[in-house]
Formats: C-alpha cells, structure tokens, sequence
C-alpha cells in the first residue's frame, strides 16, 4: 500500500478540512469578555447595596445565558443528525455540549461567591438559576460520559442525540417542579431584586454588553471545539490508513 | 404454518414480560438483593435522625423516595442483560413483532418487578415508622405506582442504551438519575402532603405533573427505543 | 408451503440488489448482488472478515444496509413486522436464555411466531434435533453442542420458508452435525429457501443448489452446485483465499 492513499475497504471521508483552532475570530471573542472585565472593573460604577461583590454579576448572569445557548445548539444539532446522519451535526453537538459544561460550571461557581455576599448563604434551593444549573450540569456530565463509553462513531452519535433530545424535554420538567417547590415554600425576597435589570444606565450598559460579549465568546469556543474534532477526526483516519504500512 | 396468527403489540409485549419474570423467577437474584437493600436501607435511616426533633411519620416519604430510587435502579441493571449475553435479542428483533412491544415487554416486566418489590418495602415502611392505615397510605400506593411509571419507562429505555457500553454499571444510574428528579420532587412532595393530612388541592398540583411527566416520557421514551438498537 | 410455487409467479425467495454497508470508514460489505429463487439453497463460503456475517445480519433485516436493498419475499424485513414471520436465523450467538430449559425457549420463539399449540411445535423441532430428552434442563447446564442443537431447534420451530444460518455446524459433534443435515435436507423438500455460511465446503456443497465465494466484502465467484466438482472446488477456494 502507498503512503497516504486508503486501504483497500475504507471509505473516503466526506470533505474534512483541517483549519486552525484558535484563529481570529477565537481571539476575537477573548478580547470581548476581557473588554468586557475592563469596562466592569473600572468604569462601570459600583452599587450602593451589593458593593464590590455585585460585580460578579457581570460573569454570572452571561455565563447563564452562554451555557443555555450552548446546551440549545446541543440539542438541536442532536435533532439534526437523527433527522440527517450528517456526522457534522454531532461533532458540532458534542463540541457545543463541552463549551456549554464549562459555561455551567463558571455559573454554578460564580452563584455561590455572589450568593453568599448577598444572601448570607452559598447555596439557596429557590433561585431558580441556581437550581437548574445544577440539574442542567448534571444532564451535560451525563451526556459526555455517555459518549466517552461508546467507541462506534454511529453508535455513540446515535445514544448521545437520544440524550440529547430526552435531555431538553426534561427540563421544562424540573423547572415546572422546581418552581412549585419554592413558590410553595418560599416566596421570593422582596427587599433585594438582584436578579431584575432595573438597573442605572451604566450598569445596564455592561450588563448588556456582557451578554453580547458572552454569547460571541460562546460561539468562539464552539467554533474552535468543534475544528479540534475535525483535526482528531483526521488524525483517527490517518491511523487507519496507515495501520498495514 | 397456516394457522398461525401473529401476536399484536400488546400481545408480543406481554409475552416479552411474561419470559422477562419467568428468568427474574429462575434465578431470584435481582429481586432478593433489591428487596434485601429496600427493607435494610428503610430500617437504617431510622436512625440517622433525632426522633425527639424530627417523627418518624416525617421522615417516612424522604425514606421511602430515596429507598424506592435506589432500589429501582438495582431492578432495571438487569433488564437487558440478560438479553445481551447470547444475543436473545437478536432473536426478538428477527420474530414478527415490533420494536415497540420489545419496549414496552421489557419495560412492564420492570413495572411487574418493581411493583414486587413496593409490596414488601411499604408495608416495611409503615411498620417501621410507625404510619398511620388507612387511605392515607392507599393514596401513598398510587403514587408510587404513578412515579414507577415514570421511572421505569425512563429506566428501561437508558438499560438498553447502557448495555451497549463500557461502564454499563455506572452509566445506568449517571442517565437516569436527573431524569428522576421531576418524578422525586413531585411524588415526595405529594407523599408528605397526603400523610399529613393536608387538604387536596394542595396535593394536586403535584401529580399533574407527575402525570404529565409519566405521559411525555413513555411516548418519548417508546419512539426513542428502535434509535437504541443496532443500526 | 409443501409445494414451492410456480416459477415466474412468485417473487423472489430473497434479492440482495447493490448493497453495501460501512462501519466507519471500513467497508465491510461492498456492492453485493444475490438472487436466490424459492427452493435455492445457496451456500456462502468465504474467510474470516469477508463480510459473510454482516451480509447475513442484513438479509436478516438486524443491520441497515449503506447502500442498496434487500428483499426477503418482495418485501423488506427491516420496515415490515409481518414479513419477518416466514424467516430463521442461526446465528454465531445462542440466542437463549439461560436460565430457562430448552423446552421454555422454543416454545417462547413459538408465541412470538403466532402458532397456535406452541408446546407440540416446540417439542416436534426438539424431536428433529435429536435435543427432546434434555428438554426439561436448563440451556446453562447444556453442552456448547447441544445448546447449538436447541438453538437450531428454536430458529425452525415456525417452519420458516426462508432460513438464513450463519455456521451452523459449528460446536456440533457428529449426531448433532448429522441432525442439522437432515433438518436441511427436509427444509428443501419441502421448498423452504436456505442461505448457508460456512467454512467447511463439503457440508456446504452437501445441500447448496448455488455456490458462492465471498472476499473482501465482494461475491467473488458463484457457480451452480451441478457445475461443481467438490475436489476441484476446494482447491480453487484454498487457492482464492491465500492469495487474496
């Protein structure tokens, strides 16, 4: 067999291009959120009630809103391939559901550090946030280590958007029970509404701004996730290839 | 050959089931370790509360939903195995039937299995923690059993994905267990509310969704199957 | 089903028409044509690794081909429950559980086929197998020969037209070999269609109506049984798969 031509067997694979990882549009969406921390840092005033603490705020609630849109791409990219078998939409799920873990996981970090400043406690059942991030997360482990136990390409791109779509109808479900759980038990604090944008111009400027700054960062860190599976993809075949060399 | 008639879904599911109990019946194993670990794990909880700060009668539904999860759990783990050590589903998947009745065959023989095990584990409860009889704890029955519809028909179609795996042991309790979590919420929450004798509306708003729940999840769960098996 | 249907008339018993099928980038199977007519017996010798397996699997309606079709009886066994209902399998795995007798597992395959006196089919495809005086025993307590005895038992226990077998022979000692060739022969007579994968030629060639050669995923030869001479057929076999 000649170096690099396929094996007698295999298939060709449909047009992988390998492309750079962290190109100009992943240092693009650093230089965002970075900007975003300058601007939060100093030039965005603090609050009189929540002090220096609020401004982790800035991380916590974008981050919420990087994860979700992650774990939706996710989802839909599931449906894509079952409706498709197009491997594409599973690297791309699988690459959106790593991003969306490390999103959670910065949410369900950050929640506590600002809870405990502001509520006197780490961790409270009735933030509704909170709470689905943390079932949310749980689902996403699952999913990756679903996929770390198949080694068919099929198989596991076939289990994993079952997951996937089981996974979005599930959380309608626990908000649903969640929200009942506390409604019941807790009504909502009136004194402090940290979580309602009624906020001065400045400050809902950042807030704002860290919403579009999160959300490129997120489409950033897929993008590039997702050329890391292209390249691995690349080098598996090669293996192949060469295997009787 | 003439006189044959193949069985409909329901039939061929039935006889899934009935072959699924009869090899659970052969070897006892998952049933006795499963009502060993419910019956164990209910008497041991009793002690790790005060019993001058907290009654038994409100701890018995945090008992009772921890237990009955776990012991689900130790039930489902051998609903396809035993299908996957000569391939017995192979031969499912070649006779006239559907996929669907190999679904929901496998999936009321764990509904069969656990129920079982719910007629040893809740008589132990109310014994235990001393519950009062009466339609309190009948209403308590059909709540477990609506939450074992939720929880088997999540649990048998995450067996059958699990089995094709490497980490089949962990993987089973890693899948299902957030999928649990709206069936616990709802289900313990309902539990506490009948055996403290709260008034029904209060209770209600519970098993809706619980019901909504058990009706999405088996319809998802039954279309989800054929994805599970080889291509 | 005593008597095989005029020719002409009758769709094809099976036809496997450009199918291919790929696991990764691997080609296992690879633009495979086969047409068996109802009462062929076509005896599918290759390898290890040429595909046989996974060209049966598809037949069976267990795998999905890439690319191509597959008809069992003009239909499809993979989308149509109800075609399945004229179809064996004997396949590389038991396909019983163990902790039921033999009796139990065949008579379980018989329900799932519809017959009506499941036990008497049940005992009659046990009685053919030379398997009925261990019907009453656990399948785990069995010998690997006799539980190949019980599976064969339990795959013809409908009385299939069309019977696909994946090496059968294999783990049978002489009595049960000599039972499997008799239930083939009675499976002809009485017109069933038969696609046999095996590597051993003369018990191949000893029912086939058609020979064929699998390679590399790829029929690379078919012959008609009468134009073969067993000696020379394997010698051309052997020299085929050594130099491939």
């Amino acid at each position: 067999m000649t170096t690099g031509s396929l094996r007698a067997g295999t298939v060709p694979r449909a047009s992988l291009e390998a492309r750079p990882v962290f190109d100009w549009f992943f240092w693009f969406g650093v230089a965002c959120v970075v900007g975003l921390y300058v601007r939060a840092m100093y030039f965005t005033p603090l609050d009189s009630l929540q002090g220096a603490a609020q401004k982790i705020y800035y991380i916590h609630v974008p981050s919420a809103l990087g994860a979700y849109l992650a774990v939706s791409i996710a989802a839909l990219m599931s449906i894509v391939y079952l409706w498709l078998h197009d491997e594409r939409a599973d690297r791309l799920a699988e690459a959106s559901a790593e991003v969306g873990i490390v999103f959670l996981s910065v949410v369900l970090t950050t929640g506590p550090l600002w809870g405990h400043q502001i509520w006197g406690a780490y961790w409270v059942w009735w933030d509704m946030r909170l709470t689905l991030t943390l079932f949310l997360w749980f689902v996403v482990a699952a999913y990756l280590v679903l996929r770390g136990a198949i080694e068919d390409d099929a198989q596991r791109a076939r289990y994993s958007a079952v997951l996937a779509i089981l996974g979005a109808l599930l959380i309608p479900f626990i908000h649903l029970s969640v929200y009942l759980f506390q409604a019941r038990l807790h009504p909502m604090p009136v004194v402090l509404k940290p979580d309602k944008p009624s906020l001065p111009g400045e400050m809902l400027t950042t807030f704002l701004l860290g919403f579009a700054a999160f959300s490129v960062l997120c489409i950033a860190l897929i993008r590039a996730r997702y050329r890391m599976g292209v390249l691995r993809d690349l080098v598996g075949d090669r293996g192949l290839e060469r295997a009787d060399d | 050959m003439s006189d044959a008639r193949v069985p409909g879904t329901l039939g061929a599911a039935w006889l899934v089931a009935r072959k699924d109990l009869a090899i659970e019946f052969r070897t006892r194993t998952a049933f006795l370790s499963a009502l060993v670990f419910a019956v164990l794990a209910l008497s041991i909880f009793y002690f790790t509360w005060d019993e001058s700060i907290v009654t038994a009668a409100d701890r018995a539904p945090g008992v009772l939903w921890v237990v009955l999860t776990f012991s689900a759990l130790l039930g489902l783990q051998r609903s396809f195995s035993i299908e996957e050590h000569d391939r017995g589903i192979d031969a499912l998947l070649v006779a006239p039937i559907s996929r669907e009745s190999v679904y929901l065959g496998k999936a009321i023989g764990n509904l069969l299995f656990l129920c079982a095990i719910q007629v040893v584990a809740i008589p132990a409860l109310a014994l235990f923690y001393n519950l009062p009889l009466g339609r309190g704890m009948l209403l308590v029955c059909g709540i477990v059993f609506l939450a074992m519809l939720g929880i088997v028909a999540v649990g048998t179609l995450f067996s059958a994905m699990a089995v094709n795996t490497r980490l089949a042991e962990l993987l089973l309790p890693m899948l299902s267990l957030p999928f649990f979590v709206p069936i616990l919420i709802n289900a313990a929450q309902a539990t506490t509310r009948v055996l403290a004798g709260a008034p029904a509306e209060t209770i209600w708003p519970w098993l809706k969704i619980l019901i909504a729940f058990d009706i999405v999840f088996v319809v998802a769960c039954t279309l989800a199957f054929p994805f599970t098996l080889e291509e | 089903m005593s008597v095989p249907p005029p020719t002409g008339s009758a769709p094809l018993a099976v036809e496997v028409a450009g199918v291919s099928r790929t696991f990764g980038r691997r080609r296992a199977v690879d633009g495979v044509d086969l047409v068996l007519h109802p009462g062929d017996c076509l005896a599918l010798f290759g390898p290890n690794g040429a595909g046989k397996t996974t060209l049966l699997r598809i037949i069976a309606g267990l795998l999905r081909p890439t690319s191509g079709a597959v008809h069992v009886g003009g239909r499809s066994l993979r989308d149509d429950a109800a075609a399945r209902a004229h179809v064996g399998l004997i396949s590389h795995q038991s396909m019983l559980y163990r902790a039921l007798t033999a009796r139990e597992n065949v008579e379980f395959a018989a329900r799932l086929y519809g017959l009506r006196d499941a036990r008497a089919a049940a005992t009659r495809a046990l009685e053919r197998m030379r398997v009925l005086d261990r019907a009453d025993t656990p399948v785990r307590a069995l010998s690997r020969g006799l539980q190949q005895r019980v599976s064969i038992a339990r795959a013809i226990v409908h009385e299939p037209s069309v019977v696909l077998l994946d090496e059968p022979y294999t783990g049978l000692d002489a009595a049960g070999g000599a039972a499997l060739t008799d239930m083939l022969h009675g499976l002809r007579a009485a017109g069933a269609s038969l696609v046999l994968v095996t590597h051993n030629i003369d018990e191949g060639l000893d029912v086939a109506t058609r020979a064929a050669i699998m390679l590399g995923g790829r029929i690379a030869r078919t012959d008609a049984r009468t134009d073969v001479d067993a000696r020379r057929y394997f010698a051309d076999y052997r020299a085929m798969v050594l130099s491939a």
